[in-house]
């Protein structure tokens, strides 16, 4: 519990401090029309739409994970739970300032669930009713590959996805993270 | 009182309408038209009509709320306008119930067209007699200044929840008003100010 309050206070200074602010409709119409044009361009085809989504987040994570050490110049996390607070408490703090809570957890602590209270990307969001779009369309999978992209610069490969969000109807928007490896570092190939 | 409210596009495209009646002493929110179920496009008819009086009152002041603008005697229909800066119109028609011949003071308020020709009112008479006693109520003043106020009430909230519909990504500028979010929080609209 303290690594979470002790995380929750370096995402509230940064965010105080260091961070750069943009108008949150700027980032949501941003964002929405982003996602909207892809639904078009793919002719509806959600599932694509999400493995592009995905994409594009992996490409900004990758980037965006300097930035955040940069930032916040924390330290090596000392297992994935702490990792988990850094994520929810300092990451979405500082780029999003929304703080998701952590839980779910399987015992042997390599999953988790990041539950969104707010997600300023869906903000105005009504997502199309054609039937299919509540089924098939993750509007927020961006974030996916953010998490994937910035976990994979610092040794961690992780799947992600959402389970439920509250654009379809569902009570609550999480997304399950899984730990399915730390990637060691490789030696080169030994010449011979 | 009952109530048809009515979106139109700049082009003058309806995007989104919805007929309920007063929620205010003792109604049950639902429409009841002096017109036969069959003529309900005589809402339609005749809130198109006042267009061309909504084009010239919206020159006359600054103000997106235009107040009760126009009237149709023969059905008592009531129309208050709003207009959005974007040039969508927001028409709200409204008429007062038809009161049985032996009406009481009220029948002043709802004056023009309580002549008992007109279809559509046997089935309300009932209902009438005891909730819609008031007088000062707003639903017999479709002209005073309370039901002016409300109305007002009533557009401003519709008009922030189209703000956010339009803003929707998935909404293209001119396109019909499908979402039953929408639609629901103007039901709540009416329900809490008409």
């Amino acid at each position: 519990m303290s690594s979470t309050t002790k995380a929750s206070r370096i995402g509230e200074e940064l965010w105080k401090t260091r961070v750069d602010k943009v108008n949150a409709e700027l980032v949501t119409l941003t964002y929405g029309t982003i996602v909207a044009q892809l639904c078009q361009d793919y002719d509806g085809n959600y599932p694509e739409v999400n493995k592009q989504l995905e994409k594009m987040g992996y490409n900004i994570g990758m980037r965006l994970i300097e930035d955040f050490l940069a930032k916040s110049n924390v330290g090596r996390c000392a297992n994935f739970r702490e990792t988990a607070d850094m994520i929810a408490k300092v990451g979405f703090r500082i780029f999003l300032n929304i703080a998701p809570t952590v839980t779910n957890w399987t015992s042997d602590n390599n999953q988790f669930s990041l539950v969104f209270d707010e997600n300023p990307l869906a903000d105005f969001v009504e997502l199309p009713d054609d039937g299919r779009a509540q089924d098939e369309l993750w509007f927020s999978n961006i974030l996916c590959g953010v998490l994937r992209g910035a976990l994979e610069m610092v040794q961690m490969q992780v799947e992600a996805h959402f389970v439920s969000d509250v654009l379809r109807g569902d009570d609550t928007t999480e997304m399950r993270v899984s730990l399915i490896r730390y990637i060691e570092d490789e030696m080169p190939p030994e010449e011979e | 009182m009952s109530y048809y409210f009515t979106i139109l596009s700049p082009t003058d495209v309806p995007l989104f309408n919805i007929a309920f009646g007063t929620s205010k002493s003792g109604g049950d929110g639902i429409a009841r038209f002096r017109f036969p179920d069959t003529a309900q496009y005589m809402n339609q008819f005749i809130i198109h009509s006042s267009l061309d009086i909504v084009e010239e009152a919206q020159w006359m002041n600054g103000n997106m709320y235009l107040k009760h603008i126009d009237t149709y005697p023969p059905a008592s229909a009531y129309i208050s306008a709003f207009l959005t800066p974007s040039g969508a119109r927001f028409l709200l028609l409204h008429q007062p119930p038809q009161l049985p011949n032996t009406g009481s003071a009220t029948g002043a308020g709802g004056g023009g067209g309580s002549s008992g020709s007109i279809l559509g009112g046997s089935f309300s008479a009932s209902a009438l007699g005891s909730s819609r006693a008031s007088a000062s109520s707003i639903a017999a003043n479709p002209t005073s200044p309370q039901t002016e106020e409300a109305v007002r009430q009533f557009m401003t909230e519709v008009y922030e929840n189209y703000v956010k519909t339009v803003m929707s990504p998935f909404y293209r500028q001119g396109m019909e008003i499908r979402s039953a979010v929408f639609r629901s929080r103007v039901t709540a609209a009416g329900r809490k100010w008409l």
